[in-house]
């Protein structure tokens, strides 16, 4: 007979900050690039160079603290924590263990089994490492330290979930704060967000926390819920088999839906922790913070508040805007601009999510521009483009971010509303349908269908129906 | 006048005034290079056509009125741990005998701002890490005033090369005493700034929270020029600090009236050479007589010093040296298995003994279990030592004492009892946990004609008054400042 188990997770979240230049020297953090291009001597661990600490770093570590209520160490240091690997250029990082910059916060989440508070422990800085390659063909490693440098935060959380449900409203969580601060794009897939799952389970009603095991290599939402599940399981049926769980290092494979040991308790290696003699401790003061507190942007809830009382759009649609900052700010700049809130949501709610869902995009990925967006729906009011075109013209402006009006122009997708025109595609229409004109003259109006149909088509899709079937009844 | 016999503001004077040329002098400095640096081996990298090369284009700007400062056409010598842009830096160590720096550091790019024509780079003890410049690599450095004895470390080839006439001045680094104490064995002046003064970006750290870049000059007024051009704020360097206050040759005054000089009697305990006690304790004398204050003191907590400053310096040192490790550059073992077989025998291979032993001893006191026991009481005892120097200068303008107990010892003589080599240190180290400025100025000889050095020591900042006293005392009784090399 199986006993009750509950499980026990605590979260490792590093989150890459959105600074334009990396924490230590003035090195681009753009992804991507050809290999140690964006590098210096500081970055690359050269012999003299030193670290000189960015500003915007601290403002944004401050930021997420406080958006997640966390105290602000006002007298914090940077320590280097020293271990080899050729990733790590001076073969010790820049971290932060005895004074990290926020301390004892906490987030409040909602599932189905209801609403929670998450503790978190402590929000640090710290820099990134570069990216080792492994060339198989020549058998040998090369590093490239683009990366290094790139600053991070640290979110430890206190063991307070029971759910990979909760984790993932915890992230979600963490991912929206964040977000909505500008302070990452938080993408799990592009590793700017990685979760480490600290995992445990005890007998239902248990003082005790059993022995953990700490979770790498989860990439998405959905290898943290397998991950969890499998964890659970595993540790579940050792303890059952009379075993006991090992206080280790795992790393999942997403493929075999598996994890494997990386590395055991018994070989953690020591860090020799100090504080780093280079770089000055930080004060930070209370105006600094209040400084911070007052440009934290409105947060979703009070944006959802808001907008139910300003616009006049579905819960629902608020729901989804709201989801993402990025979203949200395109919706309101939109709408300040058209002063149409029904009808940006009903643009963003329906053709740009169904845009994203094709080609599997994030919200935060839109790369077109709420005056066009705005233009667009101007046009259409305007009954400049009929709805067709208009749908047509955003495919291309969400891939590009074109201009609408000046594309219509170009590509001479207006609606054609000249008489002359249109009276004279209709007469060519009845010639070559003469079936359904005597369908028409028989009494079945539903042939008169048939031909504004065949007009809308000659005219591809850009005439004014209205007219259209004007002109049509009066020359039937 | 012999060119060589000039001090650094006599030669970059004599140039502007078409006396002489930087070519010349550059040309004269090779010279005396080619005679005795094989007794003295005071460099590890001299590249004459560039010297040469970049004499003649000082030259020509000196012409041309677009250099005009005060060293402005001087050929220096530069410690071999200080980058130089496409020169080799190898910190005397097998572990860089290749490294070639894609930057230079920030005090030479101040020296070559201002006119300063590098010869070449000088011996040291390995990483810094030495008293005497014996953990070299590439062999030990020799004392020009007797060349049985060490000139003293770690910057001893930069204070032999000085006092050899083998350049006009030389820079050092300072982490325990590491430009003071050569300074004192070789008979010139060396000065250790207050932390903050000199940008360390380009400096290969050793102890970052100690390490500070400082001049060995022929006399004071060159040290006082030389920290002008040296001091100054850069923001590469986190610790580097602003300041308004370094016009340092106007205090180059001979008058000390009114000074209030403290002599620390726990410097002249047991262990000291009486012959260096007479010495620094006449250079007292003569101050008092151009009416400065002096007064005996207790200092208190010496014995501290160099436990506290072993404990902090080898725990930065065995971080610091980590970044060698056989992947980017310098020394990497010809055959090796596996990632951890390589870093083992590239590091083995690459660091010398005394290298070796301090970053162990760094590890051991950083390491779980026992950096409160070490690291973190070292600190402890380094704020009390801070304490005591606050307390002191609270009622006096400089302390006087000794550089170092003895002078230069015999080659060979340290290396075998290394517990000996770092109780010598005892009188350097605590200014640098203090992070005080000091100057070693030369007051004397020993019976067997080695040089004494007298150290004076400030509160942060008040390098002037370092300056003022010491001036008074080389204008009153001026030392010999070089000499010829033993044939």
């Amino acid at each position: 007979m199986h006993k009750q188990y509950e499980t026990v997770i605590g979260l490792e979240v590093h989150v890459e900050l959105a600074t334009k230049t990396k924490i230590f020297c003035g090195c681009s953090t753009e992804f991507g690039g050809a290999p140690n291009t964006h590098t210096c001597p500081v970055c690359t661990g050269m012999p003299g160079s030193l670290p000189v600490l960015n500003r915007k770093v601290v403002e944004y570590a401050i930021a997420v603290g406080l958006a997640t209520n966390c105290n602000i160490t006002q007298y914090c240091k940077f320590d280097r924590k020293n271990y080899f690997y050729p990733d790590n250029p001076q073969n010790y990082q820049i971290s932060q263990l005895y004074l990290p910059i926020c301390r004892n916060g906490h987030v409040d989440i909602e599932t189905e089994s209801g609403k929670k508070s998450v503790r978190i422990h402590e929000i640090h800085m710290e820099e990134d490492a570069g990216k080792m390659i492994h060339d198989e063909w020549e058998d040998c490693s090369l590093v490239d330290y683009n990366r290094s440098g790139v600053p991070l935060i640290e979110i430890v959380s206190e063991p307070d979930m029971r759910s990979a449900e909760e984790v993932i409203a915890y992230l979600e969580k963490l991912r929206m704060l964040i977000q909505y601060l500008g302070a990452s794009d938080c993408k799990l897939n592009e590793g700017s967000m990685r979760a480490d799952v600290n995992l445990s389970v005890r007998e239902v009603g248990a003082k005790e926390y059993g022995t953990r095991t700490e979770m790498k290599n989860l990439n998405s939402f959905r290898s943290i819920t397998h991950a969890i599940k499998a964890e659970r399981e595993r540790q579940i049926e050792l303890l059952e088999a009379g075993q006991t769980v090992v206080q280790e290092t795992r790393r999942w494979d997403e493929n075999r839906e598996e994890s494997y040991t990386m590395r055991s308790k018994e070989d953690a290696q020591d860090y020799r922790y100090f504080p780093d003699p280079d770089l000055v401790p930080i004060y930070i003061s209370d105006e600094w913070i209040e400084e911070i507190r007052k440009s934290q942007p409105e947060f979703r809830e009070a944006k959802m508040v808001r907008y139910k009382e300003e616009f006049d759009i579905p819960e629902y649609d608020i729901g989804i805007i709201t989801d993402s900052k990025h979203m949200a700010d395109l919706f309101e700049e939109t709408t300040a601009i058209c002063k149409q809130p029904k009808k940006v949501s009903n643009w963003l709610m329906g053709e740009t999510l169904r845009l994203l869902k094709e080609k599997s995009m994030d919200a935060e990925d839109i790369v077109f521009s709420p005056e066009h967006l705005a233009k667009l729906i101007g046009l259409v009011d305007a009954k400049a483009i009929t709805g067709t075109v208009a749908k047509e013209v955003f495919e291309i402006m969400f891939e590009k971010d074109i201009d609408p009006e000046s594309y219509v122009e170009e590509k001479g997708l207006k609606t054609v509303n000249d008489e002359g025109t249109l009276r004279k595609t209709i007469e060519e229409v009845i010639v070559d349908n003469p079936k359904s004109v005597e369908d028409y003259h028989n009494g079945k109006e539903k042939a008169i269908g048939f031909l504004v149909g065949q007009t809308m088509k000659a005219m591809k899709g850009q005439a004014d129906v209205g007219l259209v079937n004007q002109i049509l009844k009066e020359l039937l | 006048m012999d060119i060589l016999s000039y001090t650094a503001v006599g030669l970059a004077k004599a140039i502007r005034e078409g006396k002489t040329t930087a070519t010349e002098a550059m040309q004269a400095v090779l010279d005396k290079i080619e005679e005795v640096e094989e007794s003295i081996h005071a460099y590890v990298t001299i590249d004459k056509e560039k010297a040469i090369k970049k004499a003649e284009e000082v030259q020509k700007k000196i012409e041309s009125g677009e250099l005009t400062g005060a060293l402005a056409g001087v050929p220096i010598a530069i410690k071999d741990n200080l980058c130089t842009e496409d020169m080799l830096t190898t910190c005397s160590s097998k572990m860089l005998e290749n490294f070639v720096p894609t930057f230079s550091a920030e005090a030479i790019r101040n020296l070559e701002k201002a006119g300063a024509v590098i010869i070449g780079k000088t011996n040291m003890d390995e990483f810094a890490m030495g008293s005497t410049t014996e953990t070299s690599y590439f062999g030990v450095t020799r004392n020009p005033w007797n060349t049985e004895h060490v000139p003293g470390g770690s910057s001893g080839g930069s204070a032999a090369a000085v006092a050899a006439s083998e350049c006009f001045f030389a820079l050092g680094s300072d982490t325990g005493g590491s430009i003071r104490q050569p300074a004192a064995y070789c008979g010139v002046v060396g000065m250790k700034p207050t932390y903050g003064t000199v940008s360390r970006y380009g400096l290969v750290a050793y102890g970052s929270s100690l390490d500070q870049i400082g001049p060995l000059t022929k006399d004071v007024t060159d040290c006082a020029t030389v920290m002008e051009v040296l001091a100054s704020h850069d923001e590469k360097d986190s610790t580097s600090i602003k300041r308004e206050d370094t016009d340092f040759t106007s205090a180059l005054v001979a008058d000390v009236k009114g000074m209030r000089i403290g002599i620390p009697s726990d410097y002249f305990r047991e262990g000291l050479n009486p012959e260096i006690k007479d010495a620094v304790l006449a250079t007292a004398k003569v101050l008092e007589e151009k009416g400065a204050i002096v007064e005996e003191f207790n200092l208190s907590l010496v014995e501290y010093a160099i436990p506290t400053y072993y404990t902090i310096a080898s725990a930065e040192a065995s971080s610091n040296l980590e970044r060698f490790d056989g992947i980017k550059y310098g020394y990497r073992t010809p055959e090796y298995e596996g990632l951890h077989n390589m870093y083992k025998k590239t590091r083995s291979e690459g660091f010398g003994e005394e290298v070796k032993r301090r970053i162990m001893l760094g590890a051991f006191v950083l390491s779980a279990g026992y950096y409160d026991a070490y690291y973190l009481k070292a600190l402890r005892v380094k704020s009390m030592i801070c304490k005591a120097f606050d307390k002191a200068f609270e009622k006096y303008d400089i302390i006087l004492g000794p550089v170092a107990p003895t002078t230069a010892p015999k080659l060979g003589a340290s290396l075998a009892d290394p517990m000996k080599m770092y109780l010598a240190d005892i009188y350097t180290i605590s200014v640098n946990l203090a992070g005080l400025p000091g100057i070693s100025v030369p007051c004397g000889m020993d019976s067997k004609g080695l040089p004494i050095g007298v150290q004076m020591i400030a509160n942060s900042f008040e390098e002037k008054k370092l300056f003022r006293a010491a001036y008074t005392y080389e204008k009153t009784k001026r030392m010999s400042k070089s000499v010829k090399c033993a044939e």
